[in-house]
């Protein structure tokens, strides 16, 4: 076994990885997808080992993926709510915390609506804690996914030009993609409109764009943001035509990127609200339902390495 | 409206004031069609050849229409105050031949119907080229961003909740960002609406003594200071309206010394009423903002001067018999301006303010300059739009004879020198004084 090839108890977040440890994530998920394809799926690197879901937020991509990631590797999997659980009963979340890892857990997957709420609870516990999404901060593993899917596709990751269109402000994917993307020499572009960008967004290594065909030009890789219909409302967009109007993907927009331009989204999707719906369906074009294939693998990939971790520690 | 396509018309024997290329002298211009195609000193010095339709203007001076970028028209909704027609005509009346009106009619400008209703019903008239401002929030409402983006593709020129502020800082921030995502402009009523609610004059020793309840001065600083860190902030073009006291002049001439994207205009009253004219609790002169003391309204003469104040505007706002002739409380804000706009203005030429040339920059080239209209400019290749007036003719303001449907002036009765004499758009005439 590779000496501490990931050397971090936790996966928190991309910010602070070094182009080593995501490589090797990759690679490592490379190796799982192949896995995944055949028809051995099932492991038992994790046997006897307990990962639990702790998702306080909806979620049923990365929930099932995690869970499906766990399986195959042969781990025990619970899945746990924060409706109808203890979180509801007006537990504090480091009481929740203290109260799992008195079960003797190996790895927690935890979604948190709150930013940094994942990294709280990781300083209160033994276990490997995987953060599956915290507010606006980071969602590492969808931006290990979507590396994965650029990479199989495109061969690499350095010196490809990749625009992020849509609701940058309150969007952890971004961030998350932002760091992974820069760390591995590709060049980021943001695309959106100002009430939907963060402050000094330009100081996270990126252009930033308001028109979507001068963003759009010549980059390799499309990847939309969902747009939550509640802030199309007025306080953030006028509405969704206008929205779709100016920032909708469609072909006419997407005909300013290279020919060869991929398009991601990390889903949900709103057809006809980010992307066009036809759009969003050609094979040629779109890898979004590859983006949720390279999900289980990153998943297997990062559940392995931090289990890995623990068992020298131990 | 006429609508004969023109020849070739010569105006001679003029006093030619472009202020775009600082242009005065005497001189001629020359229109085919609906452009001008030649303007100059030495034009026709040899006599003007035949088969050109003849204009000569004995001297008077001859500039580009003036393009007036605050007007309340009250059509659609309120047709009973004033029609598109009714403004157009008064407008040309005034000299003025662009004019950008307010979203505050009944519904609101914004939605790209209500932008393309107006432009279509003002082409028809073929009066004064009517511009729409469209609403920066919803119904005006202050509270969700109008759809700017395809409000522009439908022509609105630039975004605001017309006579009402935008209220809220944090939609004020997002309309500006928003705004600016696309390159657009926020116009702004600057009077913080908390301490304005209520009030009908401006707070002091007159509104004490009348027993009025007063607005601060301060609401007019207050409103404008918090918008400039709003623009700083975002980076968006804003333009304030109508602004009269010292306080916010400052504020402005402080944002533009820094760099900000900011100006504004003022209207008529500002520089050449003071809170006096409300004593008798005259209605007419119930205005909003409110006038203000003699102090503010020297601040603004300077300001004009000084170029701080960048634009002069009619704020026309027509009111009805039923809404001025109230209990001052009760009445309705708002005055005429369009058939006053230039000779009060004037004044400040005669006062020795301004040249000839400053005053048709603030009423004509400054606005056009700063909404990016193709107006303003006396050059070939221009649309002839032009006006023709003489800016010493003395006459008295009487709103009986006026064409707006509403007769409410605060210049009522005032004796004032400059007069329009011909009003050309696109080369056709569409008014011509009765001398």
């Amino acid at each position: 076994m590779t000496q501490a090839r990931f050397p971090n108890r936790h996966l928190l977040g991309i910010q602070g990885l070094g182009p080593q440890e995501i490589t090797t994530l990759l690679d490592l998920s490379d190796g799982y997808v192949e896995k995944n394809r055949s028809n051995d799926r099932k492991m038992n690197t994790l046997r006897g080992q307990t990962v639990i879901n702790l998702f306080f937020e909806n979620s049923t991509r990365t929930r099932t993926s995690f869970e499906l990631a766990g399986k195959r590797l042969g781990a025990d999997v619970i899945n746990m709510q924060a409706s109808g659980s203890s979180v509801a009963k007006g537990e504090t979340l480091i009481d929740t915390a203290m109260t799992l890892n008195a079960m003797h857990v190996d790895v927690l997957v935890v979604r948190h609506p709150d930013s940094g709420a994942v990294k709280l609870l990781s300083e209160k516990v033994n276990c490997a804690v995987i953060n599956g999404g915290d507010g606006a901060h980071e969602h590492p593993t969808q931006a290990l996914l979507d590396a994965l899917t650029i990479r199989r596709r495109k061969g690499h990751l350095d010196g490809l030009t990749v625009a992020i269109c849509g609701d940058v402000l309150h969007s952890r994917v971004a961030r998350s993609n932002i760091h992974l993307l820069n760390v591995m020499g590709a060049r980021v572009r943001l695309i959106a409109p100002r009430t939907l960008l963060p402050a000094q967004a330009e100081r996270l290594g990126v252009e930033v764009f308001h028109d979507m065909r001068q963003g759009l030009r010549d980059v390799d890789i499309v990847m939309m943001l969902r747009v939550q219909n509640e802030r199309m409302r007025g306080h953030f967009i006028p509405s969704i035509r206008e929205y779709f109007h100016f920032f909708g993907l469609d072909y006419e927009k997407l005909s300013f990127a290279k020919p060869d331009a991929l398009i991601m989204h990390p889903g949900p999707m709103n057809r006809g609200v980010e992307i066009d719906s036809d759009l969003a369906d050609d094979v040629e074009r779109s890898v979004i339902r590859e983006q949720v294939e390279m999900g289980v693998a990153v998943r297997m990939a990062c559940l392995d390495i931090l289990t890995q971790n623990l068992a020298e520690v131990k | 409206m006429a609508a004969r396509t023109p020849g070739r018309v010569a105006y001679v024997n003029a006093r030619l004031l472009d202020p775009a290329s600082g242009l005065d002298a005497r001189g001629a211009v020359l229109t085919d069609g609906e452009s001008i195609v030649d303007v100059g000193p030495g034009l026709f010095a040899g006599g003007v050849p035949s088969g050109i339709e003849t204009v000569d203007c004995n001297g008077a001076c001859l500039a580009p229409g003036l393009v007036d970028m605050r007007v309340q028209l009250r059509e659609p909704g309120e047709e009973h105050k004033e029609t598109l027609f009714s403004a157009g005509q008064a407008a040309v009346a005034g000299g003025v031949t662009s004019l950008v009106c307010l979203p505050n009619t009944d519904p609101v400008i914004d939605d790209g119907a209500t932008v393309e209703f107006v432009a279509r019903r003002a082409r028809k008239n073929g009066l004064a080229k009517v511009y729409p401002y469209a609403a920066a929030t919803k119904g005006t409402l202050g509270q969700e961003l109008s759809e700017m983006g395809l409000l522009a593709e439908a022509g609105a020129l630039a975004f605001t909740d017309g006579t009402k502020a935008i209220k809220s800082a944090q939609v004020m921030r997002r309309a500006l960002a928003y705004a600016a995502t696309f390159g657009l402009m926020i116009v702004q009523h600057p009077e913080e609406p908390s301490l304005a609610d209520g009030g009908v004059m401006t707070e002091g020793e007159m509104a004490t003594r009348m027993g009025l309840s007063g607005i601060t001065p301060a609401a007019e600083a207050i409103m404008l200071e918090r918008d400039m860190r709003l623009v700083e902030l975002t980076g968006a073009r804003y333009h304030a309206a109508h602004v009269s006291t010292a306080e916010g002049i400052d504020i402005i001439r402080r944002a533009k010394a820094r760099g900000l994207p900011v100006s504004c205009d003022t209207a008529p009253p500002y520089f050449a009423l003071n809170e006096l004219a409300v004593s008798d609790y005259r209605t007419f002169a119930k205005l909003s903002p409110p006038l203000r003391c003699e102090d503010d309204r020297r601040a603004v003469v300077e300001a004009i001067k000084e170029g701080v104040i960048d634009v002069i505007a009619s704020d026309h706002a027509p009111q009805d018999q039923d809404s001025k002739r109230l209990p001052f409380a009760q009445a309705a804000f708002g005055g005429l301006g369009l058939e006053t706009l230039l000779p009060v203005t004037l004044e400040l030429h005669h006062n020795g303010y301004l040249t000839l040339l400053q005053v048709i920059d603030r009423l004509s080239w400054a606005p056009a300059r700063l909404l990016g209209l193709p107006a303003g400019r006396l050059k070939a290749g221009a649309a002839a739009d032009i006006l023709v007036f003489d800016p010493d003719r003395p006459w008295r303001v009487n709103p009986e004879k006026f064409r707006s449907k509403s007769k409410n002036s605060p210049f009522d009765g005032r004796p004032v020198q400059g007069k329009v004499l011909r009003t050309v758009i696109d080369g056709r005439p569409v008014f011509i004084a009765d001398v």
